[in-house]
């Protein structure tokens, strides 16, 4: 843990000592349980995100050596089938997007100079049932009940009469019982950015991160329901008998395709944008300067965030639909490309114009680049439909897409676990050790996924068990493999090098990049309380702007102390004007026996067992209904003086 | 490779002896994977593949100079910026909109464009008195049946050379998906629809095609060869398609033919002239010519058919037969007589 910072002028003892009183959280398994602190939530996120990624990556390994050699035995084609699916679903639902959701909750609320989230309590909840809901999915494998159609789950395979078993039920209900977690965590985004700003931070000097952020929890506001309203249809025609998706009884199985990519494309830049934004947020540090062209990259952030929204069909050009329609989805899905061409450009000329610092963070991003450029001009071929016609479900797919995931979302993360990684635990990291993992995954990843565009241009189609040798296939498979082992040596050397961080590294000051963002001018670790004085903001680059750091250390007024109650600070919407101080609630058990609830609840449904259902949604009512029990002081009380 | 089958393009010629063609059609399949040739995309052998083909590499050069220009900003950045002596303040916003919108605007119309002409392209299907294949999905095997003929095979759908040839495409269960690399992109059966696309080989051959939409347990197991003959060799392959099966012609075969009707296996599948007349799986009137056993699960010879038969499930975990308590006095009688079938 880390020393108190020092007293600063304007700021007394007693206020420093009432903040840590009203903030404390003793440490005991009560605390542990009712914790609401954003950055022990954030932690949570990381951990459980990254812990879900080793099953999922392990459930690649096994995959990859089955697949090295043509008609090998390691796994029988069921065990494969649900294999390829858990590492879909995981990596997708129970990796990227809570991970990204993790940075979001730690940084958000210090990077725009706040104390908390804004529903701090809606937070612990949203992370009770992620941990809840990725158990409910995984706790399936070793039961053989495993989700088993592929994450894309496309009717009428997903149905009961072709898929009997618990699997597409586990699918259903564990996306659904996740959807409650992820759209929680939207609305607390979307809320915490508008309202919680520092005075000051109009919407002009948000950090690209959280605009980042914010863009992504409204594409899930949106984008969401229509997964939810796929699922629960699909649980309804397996458990009760309704016909959405059964085309024998009148039912249309295009309707969950397009139900599913209407979620499932946002959702790649759901998965995407934050890490775009990771990247924005680490340049400045190892450039020394601020990242070109700030609006355009918000402009570009918003264009995404709305077309993502307009090409779900380029997942569906084989389908056979009217060719009109094609040339509309191919259009819109060529035009995306161009706001992504955008945020290259100006990290190149942000590259090209600053003074570069080459540490880990910095190989990632630019690993990142290569990758993520790679991937995206195979994704412009896609939105030619012809082509699409060709190479879709086939291994260029799957080179493809994962060229857009690790090299545009998994290494920009990597760069964030190594930047924030003394700010998160207080600790540095080895730079040796984060070297060979960078050059390891890199190297890795590109010797796994180059030959798949070879294979799927050679006709060997994806989700495959096995293989006849066929040209072309077996070689460049082992290749793949040996590539995958290669890249798990790397992220094994990440685990390696953020356990040694915590346990050897050398204790990190505030701020050993001279970043320019808020959460620079905290302690590493941020006490719980974040900043003793809510900070003021004057530019885009507020650590580096000499007017904030005097407000936050000798210009501080009461105002922004706040240190009466457990408080923070509300701001106006647009420019970030003072409005009111807001009480922040105390840790409370209530989010997690909630979740219980639920978890209780999705696990009758899913054995059939209504009654517990139905009493489990009586304990979820009265929950809610002492959660919203109104108990607190009136807010006016809390208004300020000025 | 291990193959000791001749080589040639052209393997479906010799319709008098048919069962030649199984060693030859196989033996293709594996010396292919020598030549590095076989169901590659990038190896076109018919009208529809040809025309992505060249979008390919349309699409690969454009691709290759926006990768190299990116790479070689970054690698200027990472050579002429390292520990630079200063930092350049400004907003170059004219580089920004120039090289990351408005050049990649240009490209991407112009690809657009192309890409527009080839899915009209691809759209053009054959003429009214076309052939029409009419394929059905199953899982995990093709039926195959031609408009005006009635009998039916599977996994393997002949077609002639140089002419284009509707395929209708229809699921009996679960979505499937039609692709022929080196001939045609795919297109989906869709459950409860029916689906067009079209084949046009250039040069005679045979073709790899597999499912490429995943449909359960052995969507792995689930390819088919095209064969692309010329027109009289087709007519010929055709006539024979309506035609009963073959006659036993030896002691053994009219054995095998026995056990077969009157055994389990008529239950489930069709010999034309006989008394097995099931629907369930497929026909089997032409078995012994065609190029492997359980839609590209192992090739077609006595030892893999008579493994199929006892216990396909130990072949191709998942599918529709049951293992078949066949006396073993009896199987290979059995056997004899399906590779006499063709």
């Amino acid at each position: 843990m880390s020393t108190t910072t020092s007293t600063a002028p304007g700021v007394g003892r007693d206020d420093l000592a009432r903040l840590a009183e009203h903030w404390a959280e003793p440490r005991s398994l009560r605390a542990w349980l009712t914790t609401v602190d954003h950055k022990k939530i954030g932690r949570r996120y990381l951990v459980t995100a990254a812990f879900f990624f080793v099953l999922a990556g392990l459930s690649a390994l096994v995959m990859r050596t089955q697949l090295a050699r043509p008609e090998s035995g390691v796994v029988s084609p069921q065990e494969y089938n649900q294999l390829f699916t858990m590492h879909g679903t995981a990596m997708i639902f129970l990796f990227a997007t809570p991970m990204l959701f993790g940075f979001g909750n730690f940084l958000v609320p210090l990077m725009i100079g706040s104390r908390d989230m804004a529903f701090p309590r809606l937070n612990a909840f949203g992370y009770w049932v992620f941990l809840f809901a990725g158990l409910f999915m995984w706790a399936s494998l070793p039961f053989g009940a495993a989700p088993n159609n592929g994450w894309f789950a496309y009717a009428p395979l997903n149905q009961v009469q072709h898929n009997p078993g618990l699997h597409m039920d586990v699918y259903a209900l564990g996306l659904l019982f996740l959807g409650i977690s992820t759209t929680a965590g939207a609305i607390n985004f979307i809320v915490t950015a508008l309202k919680l700003r520092a005075p000051g931070m109009s919407l002009n000097r948000v950090p690209l991160f959280v605009w980042a952020i914010v863009a992504t929890a409204f594409m899930v506001v949106f984008a969401l329901p229509a997964l939810n309203a796929d699922n629960a249809m699909l649980f309804f025609d397996r458990r009760f008998g309704t016909h959405f998706f059964d085309p024998s009884g009148g039912g249309n199985v295009l309707l969950w395709q397009h139900l599913f990519w209407i979620f499932g494309h946002p959702d790649v830049y759901i998965i995407v944008l934050p890490a775009l934004g990771i990247v924005s947020a680490v340049l400045p540090a190892f450039t020394r300067r601020g990242v070109v062209a700030y609006s355009l990259i918000v402009l570009s952030i918003v264009a995404i965030a709305i077309i993502s929204f307009g090409v779900w069909v380029h997942h569906m050009f084989a389908t056979g639909l009217p060719q009109l329609s094609y040339s509309f989805f191919s259009a819109a899905s060529t035009v995306i490309t161009i706001p992504s061409g955008i945020q290259i450009f100006a990290w190149l000329a942000t590259m090209l114009l600053g003074r570069l610092v080459l540490r880990v963070p910095l190989l990632f991003v630019i690993g990142f680049v290569v990758t993520f450029v790679l991937g995206g001009v195979t994704g412009a071929m896609f939105a030619v439909t012809a082509f699409d016609q060709q190479v879709t479900d086939s291994y260029f797919v799957v080179a493809h897409f994962h060229y857009v995931l690790i090299g545009g979302a998994v290494f920009p993360m990597l760069a964030g676990i190594y930047y924030w990684l003394p700010k998160i635990t207080g600790r540095m990291y080895h730079e040796g050790l984060g070297r060979w993992a960078f050059w390891l995954a890199f190297t890795g990843m590109h010797v796994t996924f180059f030959p798949m565009h070879l294979t799927g241009l050679f006709g060997m189609p994806r989700r495959v068990y096995t293989y006849r040798s066929e040209p072309g296939w077996d070689g460049w498979s082992l290749v793949s493999t040996v590539g995958s082992y290669l890249l798990a040596l790397g992220l094994l050397l990440v685990l390696v090098g953020v356990v040694h961080a915590v346990r050897r590294g050398r204790p990190a000051p505030a701020d050993p990049w001279e970043g320019d963002s808020l959460e620079w001018s905290t302690a590493s670790p941020p006490e719980p309380y974040n900043f003793p004085v809510i900070p003021r903001v004057h530019s885009l680059h507020p650590t580096w702007d000499a007017r904030t750091v005097e407000s936050t250390t000798t210009g501080a007024t009461a105002d922004r102390v706040l240190s009466e109650g457990r408080r923070t600070l509300f701001t106006s919407e647009l420019d970030a004007r003072t409005e009111r101080a807001v009480e922040m609630p105390e840790p409370s058990f209530k989010p997690l026996v909630l979740a219980g609830a639920l978890l209780v609840f999705f696990t009758a449904m899913l054995l059939a067992a209504y009654p517990i259902a139905v009493l489990a949604v009586l304990v979820v009512a009265a929950t809610i209904a002492a959660w919203l029990w109104p108990s607190r002081r009136p807010d006016e009380e809390l208004g300020l003086a000025s | 490779m291990k193959t000791t089958a001749q080589t040639t393009s052209r393997p479906a010629r010799r319709q008098r002896r048919p069962r030649t063609m199984l060693p030859l059609l196989y033996g293709l399949l594996l010396l292919a994977g020598c030549s590095g040739g076989s169901p590659s995309a990038l190896n076109p052998a018919g009208t529809g593949a040809a025309r992505v083909s060249g979008l390919w590499w349309l699409l690969f050069w454009i691709s290759m100079a926006v990768f190299a220009e990116v790479m070689a900003l970054l690698a200027w950045a990472l050579v002429f910026r390292r520990g630079a002596a200063r930092v350049r303040h400004g907003q170059p916003l004219r580089f920004v909109t120039i090289a990351g919108a408005g050049l990649p605007f240009i490209i991407l119309v112009a690809v657009y464009g192309v890409g527009l002409r080839d899915l009209a392209a691809l759209g053009a299907g054959p003429g009214r008195d076309a052939v029409t294949v009419e394929v059905t999905g199953h899982k995990w095997w093709w039926e195959v049946r031609y408009a005006g003929a009635s009998g039916a095979t599977a996994n393997e759908i002949h077609i002639p050379v140089g002419e284009r040839v509707r395929v209708r495409l229809r699921t009996d269960d679960v979505l499937h998906s039609f692709w022929v690399p080196q001939l045609m992109p795919k297109t989906d059966l869709i459950a409860g629809e029916t689906r067009e696309t079209w084949l046009e080989a250039r040069r005679d051959g045979s073709y790899r095609g597999q499912c490429a939409e995943y449909c359960g347990t052995q969507h792995a197991h689930m390819a088919f060869l095209v064969v692309a003959e010329p027109r009289a060799d087709f007519d010929a392959w055709l006539a024979r398609l309506d035609a009963p099966a073959r006659a036993p012609r030896t002691e053994a075969e009219r054995g095998g033919q026995q056990t077969f009707v009157q055994g389990t296996c008529a239950a489930c599948h069709t010999v034309r002239g006989t008394g097995a007349q099931g629907q369930v799986g497929p026909d089997l009137s032409n078995v012994g010519s065609r190029w492997s056993i359980g839609a590209g699960a192992v090739p077609n010879d006595a030892g893999h058919l008579g493994g199929w038969i006892a216990n396909s499930q130990t072949v191709k975990p998942g599918n529709a037969m049951p293992p078949q308590p066949v006396d073993a006095a009896r199987l290979p009688d059995l056997i004899a007589y399906l590779r006499s079938l063709g």
